[in-house]
């Protein structure tokens, strides 16, 4: 077993997970637990069949106020910002000069400004990026002192309701401020599992409390960051550095259905935003190559960045993210193929350790979305 | 009498009578590969060299291997794994054995550790 890098960040959960018996790992430069005692497999069925708590406080929260700030933010995110409402939040991406994507990202309105959380991996570049093109008038505040916690699965809202009976009342993507074990806690009803949940942002110092009385009941356990990703992979989630990155754009990547019609040609506010020659392009003509689902023929998981071929061999794709769905008892994998070859059935090989394995293309999900609407 | 020894990589090798050896990964091992859902062993009749990749493992998060502790030819391989990669978690030394080897040279085990120096050589370990 490799020594943890001696300079990646502790969570302000650290401890916590320590004594839930954790097993850590550095994962983009910060200590988080990839499992606890309960283990992986069984980690992600009781998030599905009950609640799993994650602490993602590595991801970063990011303020950002001003006069403007929606259409600033619309500069640098091809989404409808402006027209999102106090206490509603949406999915988006930074896109890049050459369409591709710097990082995808939760935008929430609030009153006076808007909240992003954005990925661990990509802080350094998203807030360089931030730095750099907002106007003068935007003020970008990181909010170092926050910490992040998601609890996700079908008994997420019964926890969550017996500390803060409010919480029954938000819909999917609505977000606002809830008292949670006499914190005062920012809640949004979202997360990155496919199941209905919430993610909790909260002082760093308040965590273990609020932890610790989300646990109380017994109805969740705590979850590490390996059912996280066999989470996210049944659910047909992208991850960052896998399914996007600055080479791939959101229309590739099939997030256009983040994109509202008025930030699309003909809508009132169409354009404007960083590599929107190319995404107009690929929205009218498609894109030359999309992200699939994949289901390998046999029990052997077919993991990225495996090349895939066409019937005569020739690479037409390769493998994104891949492993073992608990919920199925199968190997799952997304990736990316040759648009022609992109309808589900189509049948392709996966090349893995030198030899050809049949996957077949399916719809993504593939364990179906729960969300509460 | 049957020996265990041990590699660096964490494989044991059982030595049993008329130069048969019995091997597999230890519990260090399948501990740090995490939930084994899948083995891809070798087939009777091939041969393995010390050292050399002859079976694969993956587990829910990564993909491993195991190398043959010892060189020779495969007269068993243990077929449960097929549908029951999980034992290889539950029971590395036991249930969850690999395949069952005739040696070649049986000095080969010479270069192996003991069970004392595998303990030792654990601690060193983080």
């Amino acid at each position: 077993m490799s020594t943890l890098n001696s300079t990646a960040q502790k969570t302000p959960l650290y401890d916590f997970h320590l004594a839930q018996g954790g097993k850590i790992v550095d994962f983009a430069g910060y200590l988080l637990p990839v499992n606890y005692p309960l283990g992986i497999r069984k980690e992600h069925a009781h998030t599905r069949g009950h609640a799993g708590l994650f602490d993602v406080s590595h991801m970063g929260q990011v303020r950002i106020s001003g006069a403007a700030a929606g259409e600033a933010l619309e500069a640098l995110i091809p989404v409808n910002l402006v027209g999102l409402r106090p206490g509603r939040m949406r999915y988006g991406f930074f896109t890049l000069d050459n369409g591709g994507v710097l990082d995808d990202l939760m935008i929430t309105r609030r009153e006076d400004d808007f909240l992003l959380v954005i990925n661990a991996s990509r802080k350094q570049e998203d807030l360089q990026h931030l730095e750099q093109r907002l106007p003068a008038t935007v003020h970008l505040e990181p909010l170092a002192d926050r910490a992040l916690l998601a609890l996700q699965g079908p008994q997420s809202v019964q926890i969550l309701a017996a500390l803060a009976p409010g919480a029954a009342q938000f819909g999917f993507m609505d977000a606002g401020p809830l008292e949670i074990a006499g914190v005062a806690c920012w809640v949004s009803r979202s997360g990155y599992t496919g199941e209905d949940g919430f993610e909790i942002s909260m002082p760093a110092d308040q965590a273990e409390t609020i932890a610790r009385a989300l646990l109380d009941s017994g109805l969740a356990h705590p979850v590490g960051l390996g059912a996280r990703d066999t989470l996210r992979l049944e659910a047909g989630l992208c991850l960052y550095g896998h399914e996007l990155n600055t080479e791939t754009s959101p229309v590739e990547a099939g997030l256009a259905w983040a994109m509202q019609k008025i930030r699309r040609p003909g809508g009132d506010r169409a354009g404007g935003y960083p590599g929107q020659e190319r995404i107009e392009h690929e929205l009218a003509h498609g894109p030359s190559r999309c992200r699939v689902g994949l289901q390998p023929q046999g029990r052997a998981p077919v993991r990225e960045p495996s090349e895939l071929l066409d019937a005569s061999g020739v690479v037409v794709g390769a493998v994104s993210s891949g492993g073992f769905a608990p919920s199925l008892e199968q190997p799952v994998s997304m990736g990316y193929v040759a648009s022609a070859l992109a309808t589900p059935g189509t049948r392709i090989d996966a090349l893995v350790r030198g030899k050809k394995v049949p996957v077949n293309v399916v719809e993504l999900p593939f364990v179906a979305h729960r969300y509460a609407r | 009498m049957s020996e265990m020894k041990y590699t660096q990589d964490h494989e044991w090798a059982r030595l049993e009578d008329n130069n048969e050896a019995v091997c597999g990964i230890t519990d260090y091992a399948q501990e740090q590969l995490g939930e084994i859902v899948f083995i891809e062993l070798p087939e009777e009749g091939d041969e393995v060299e010390q050292g050399n990749e002859c079976a694969v493992i993956e587990s829910v998060k990564a993909a491993g291997e195991l190398k043959a502790p010892v060189s020779g030819v495969v007269l068993e391989v243990n077929e449960a794994l097929n549908d029951e990669p999980e034992l290889v978690n539950s029971s590395a030394l036991g249930d969850g054995w690999f395949m069952r080897v005739r040696i070649e040279d049986p000095s080969e085990l010479d270069s192996l550790m003991d069970e004392e120096a595998y303990e030792e050589y654990l601690a060193t370990l983080d």
